[in-house]
């Protein structure tokens, strides 16, 4: 079945039984872990059509998450850009200062239901991790985060808070002690103990089925927004805009989009100190496809298949590969990515800090700048809606230091 | 005339039944510790006795080893191992005279950045018999297996206690040249005891194939290598080799790992 008006098979029919987006996507994985991965294909595919399941999870969404999360008007906002009116899916609102709760209580929910007592989970800004122990805090559920030393320094703060939730948060020093490795030492930690060990993956990225699992329990994002903006503009809108290190809070929100060509759909990579520095993490901007992690997709790598380092303000962006969902829409041409560098991300934290009096993770600041450029150029006729994936506490230390101050 | 590629393995399997012997087949990253080792040392693993040498490409995420074998592809890659070097270590290590089967293994990125055709026809061209790749299993393997089998090398493929029925037949059903066991739920790396699911996987695995089986991950002993013997026609061996080389000076290298093999075969 294909659409009408996009000749593509619809959004919803992706990815196929292997797990693929076109050619992205599938399952590199170690053999240790192949029962493992077809185990949690038959769970989730077994939940995902269980109302049961889909009810208990959308009762805590509502009463523990907080969601929906609010759709705002950034009037103030959209008048100093003065071109396209610009609304906020407010993502920082929900428990934990992320968009990453949904997917880490979906998961977790999932582990539960799998009888899996251990969850290890990988994270960048520490979101991921934040939301990881605090699903399984609530679920009584055993948890490790695996984190880059890197990242362990500048997220001080989401570090204490996993260890104030029970959880152990293991340093990685290998490679470049950040999100790539801390996903690979989480992989291994999956390999050993597979049995009693659930991996909650944090980004639409992985083998099959977590690109496509991740994606649904982000989905709700989108499909909040898309009921809000009727509400409140009474039609869709002109683009959607939002962050992209591994993809979720894009996927999630563009999702119930992308069978709607009319709604233009942009992602804000990090470009770091800029792309010809080669000091960045624009993957879908300046990387080749290759195998990481367990799926094709886009990945940043040197002539020899290498990966290459990823730098970025933002620790959650600070990734050298993407979700395949990405890689697919880039070059079906239904989405459209955008390198931003650190500097610029700065200039729209402070810039939504000033207007709205609301502070962004750096991560989302990415996407403020890129929404306030494409709002610019637009007529006051048009919507932009950007999505806010999360609060910009855990970055004070990052950004004191980078705005010279002495806390 | 040179042996064919392909079938060195089956040769030397042929070889290893007739002598009652148990193979060993040594690991070494190449590169690790230093760009020639492999060169220098490889003629050694053969007079010690290896059956077979696995030369292993390095790879940024090495996601299936250890500290060791990850520690060793690090340095390599400070070296300046590529995929080219790789291959012509391979090269070298014929013209130098090594006859026993050469099996590379490597993550699946970097032979995709290579070109799958091109590293086929270039493995061929070594003098390389086959190819391990612990990230690559059978539903995505399609490419390399047919570039690998225009050239008439093997794609090995790995199987592990936890794989399933269906999934020891799918493999059975796709592979040739032997069948690599993993001897434990876990990454590379020398480990005290053999798994006690060893036996009882190695017999589900030989419902499924006649093609001889190579167990690795855990093997660094005499011991294991006897106990292992038992059960499979050969035993994969790196760690251990190459905490080793990491640990002796360059000139007492060859030396080190022909005895090493030595005593591994209890020879």
């Amino acid at each position: 079945m294909t659409s009408m008006t996009t000749g593509r098979p619809p959004a919803a029919a992706l990815p196929d039984e292997r797990g693929r987006f076109g050619q992205f996507g599938g399952t590199y994985a170690p053999v240790t872990l192949l029962p493992a991965i077809e185990e949690l294909r038959e769970a989730y595919d077994a939940a995902r059509r269980d109302p049961e399941f889909q009810a208990e999870l959308e009762r805590l969404l509502a009463t523990y998450v907080g969601r929906p999360t609010a759709l705002y008007y950034a009037e103030s906002l959209s008048r100093e850009i003065g071109g396209a009116q610009i609304y906020l899916k407010r993502e920082d609102l929900a428990h934990t200062g992320a968009h990453k709760i949904n997917n880490a209580l979906g998961q977790g929910l999932l582990a539960k239901r799998m009888g899996k007592p251990r969850v290890i989970a990988e994270t960048g800004a520490g979101q991921h991790g934040v939301a990881t122990a605090t699903v399984c805090a609530m679920l009584g559920l055993e948890c490790v985060v695996y984190m880059g030393e890197v990242d362990i320094a500048r997220q001080s703060l989401n570090v204490f808070r996993m260890k104030l939730l029970g959880a152990e948060v293991r340093p990685v020093g290998t490679g470049s002690r950040t999100l790539k490795d801390a996903m690979n030492e989480a992989i291994r930690d999956w390999v050993t103990n597979v049995e009693t060990t659930y991996y909650l993956i944090g980004s639409v990225a992985g083998m099959h089925p977590y690109p496509l699992m991740v994606r649904d329990f982000q989905s709700v994002i989108g499909r909040e927004t898309r009921r809000q903006i009727l509400e409140q503009a009474g039609r869709l809108p002109n683009a959607v805009v939002a962050c992209v290190g591994g993809g979720s809070n894009a996927m999630g929100i563009f999702h119930p989009f992308v069978d709607d060509p009319g709604v233009e759909l942009h992602g804000a990579e990090a470009a770091g100190l800029g792309i010809e520095s080669g000091k960045h993490a624009a993957t879908l901007s300046a990387g080749r496809v290759g195998v990481l992690h367990g799926s094709r997709s886009y990945v940043l790598q040197d002539d020899d298949g290498q990966i290459i380092e990823a730098h970025s303000i933002a620790a959650g962006l600070d990734y050298p590969g993407v979700g395949p969902e990405h890689s697919y829409l880039k070059d079906t041409g239904r989405a459209t990515y955008h390198p931003i560098t650190d500097a610029e991300a700065l200039e729209g934290f402070k810039l939504l800090c000033r207007t709205e009096g609301i502070i962004p993770a750096l991560e989302s600041a990415h996407a403020v700048a890129l929404g306030a450029r494409l709002a610019a150029d637009r007529s006051p006729d048009d919507i932009i809606v950007i999505n806010l994936s999360g609060r910009g506490d855990k970055d004070m230390h990052t950004l004191a230091e980078a705005l010279g101050v002495a806390l | 005339m040179e042996t064919k590629t392909g079938s060195r393995i089956a040769a030397t399997f042929a070889r290893l039944r007739e002598a009652g012997e148990t193979g060993v087949c040594p690991y070494v990253t190449v590169g690790y510790p230093e760009l020639d080792t492999v060169g220098r040392v490889g003629p050694a693993l053969v007079a010690g006795g290896a059956a077979m040498i696995e030369l292993g490409i390095p790879f940024s995420d090495p996601l299936a080893d250890g500290a060791t074998v990850q520690h060793s592809s690090h340095v390599a890659l400070t070296n300046g191992v590529t995929v080219a070097t790789c291959l012509e270590a391979a090269r070298d290590l014929r013209h130098k005279g090594v006859d026993v089967p050469l099996i590379f293994m490597g993550y699946f990125n970097p032979l995709l950045s290579y070109g799958l055709e091109r590293f086929a026809a270039a493995c061929a061209e070594a003098g390389a018999d086959g190819v391990i790749v612990p990230d690559l299993p059978p539903d995505e393997s399609g490419d390399l297996r047919e570039a690998l089998q225009r050239h008439g090398l093997d794609l090995i493929f790995m199987l592990a206690p936890t794989s399933t029925d269906a999934q020891i037949a799918a493999v059975a059903r796709q592979a040739s040249g032997f069948v690599y066991c993993v001897s434990l739920t876990g990454v590379t790396g020398a480990r005290d005891r053999l798994s006690q699911q060893l036996p009882g996987f190695i017999s589900r695995v030989r419902q499924h194939t006649d093609l001889p089986l190579v167990v690795g991950f855990g093997i660094s002993t005499p011991e294991h290598v006897a106990e292992a013997g038992k059960l499979a026609e050969a035993v994969a061996v790196g760690s251990a080799v190459i905490k080793r080389l990491g640990e002796t000076p360059r000139e007492r290298q060859p030396d080190e790992m022909e005895a090493f093999i030595r005593y591994l075969r209890g020879a």
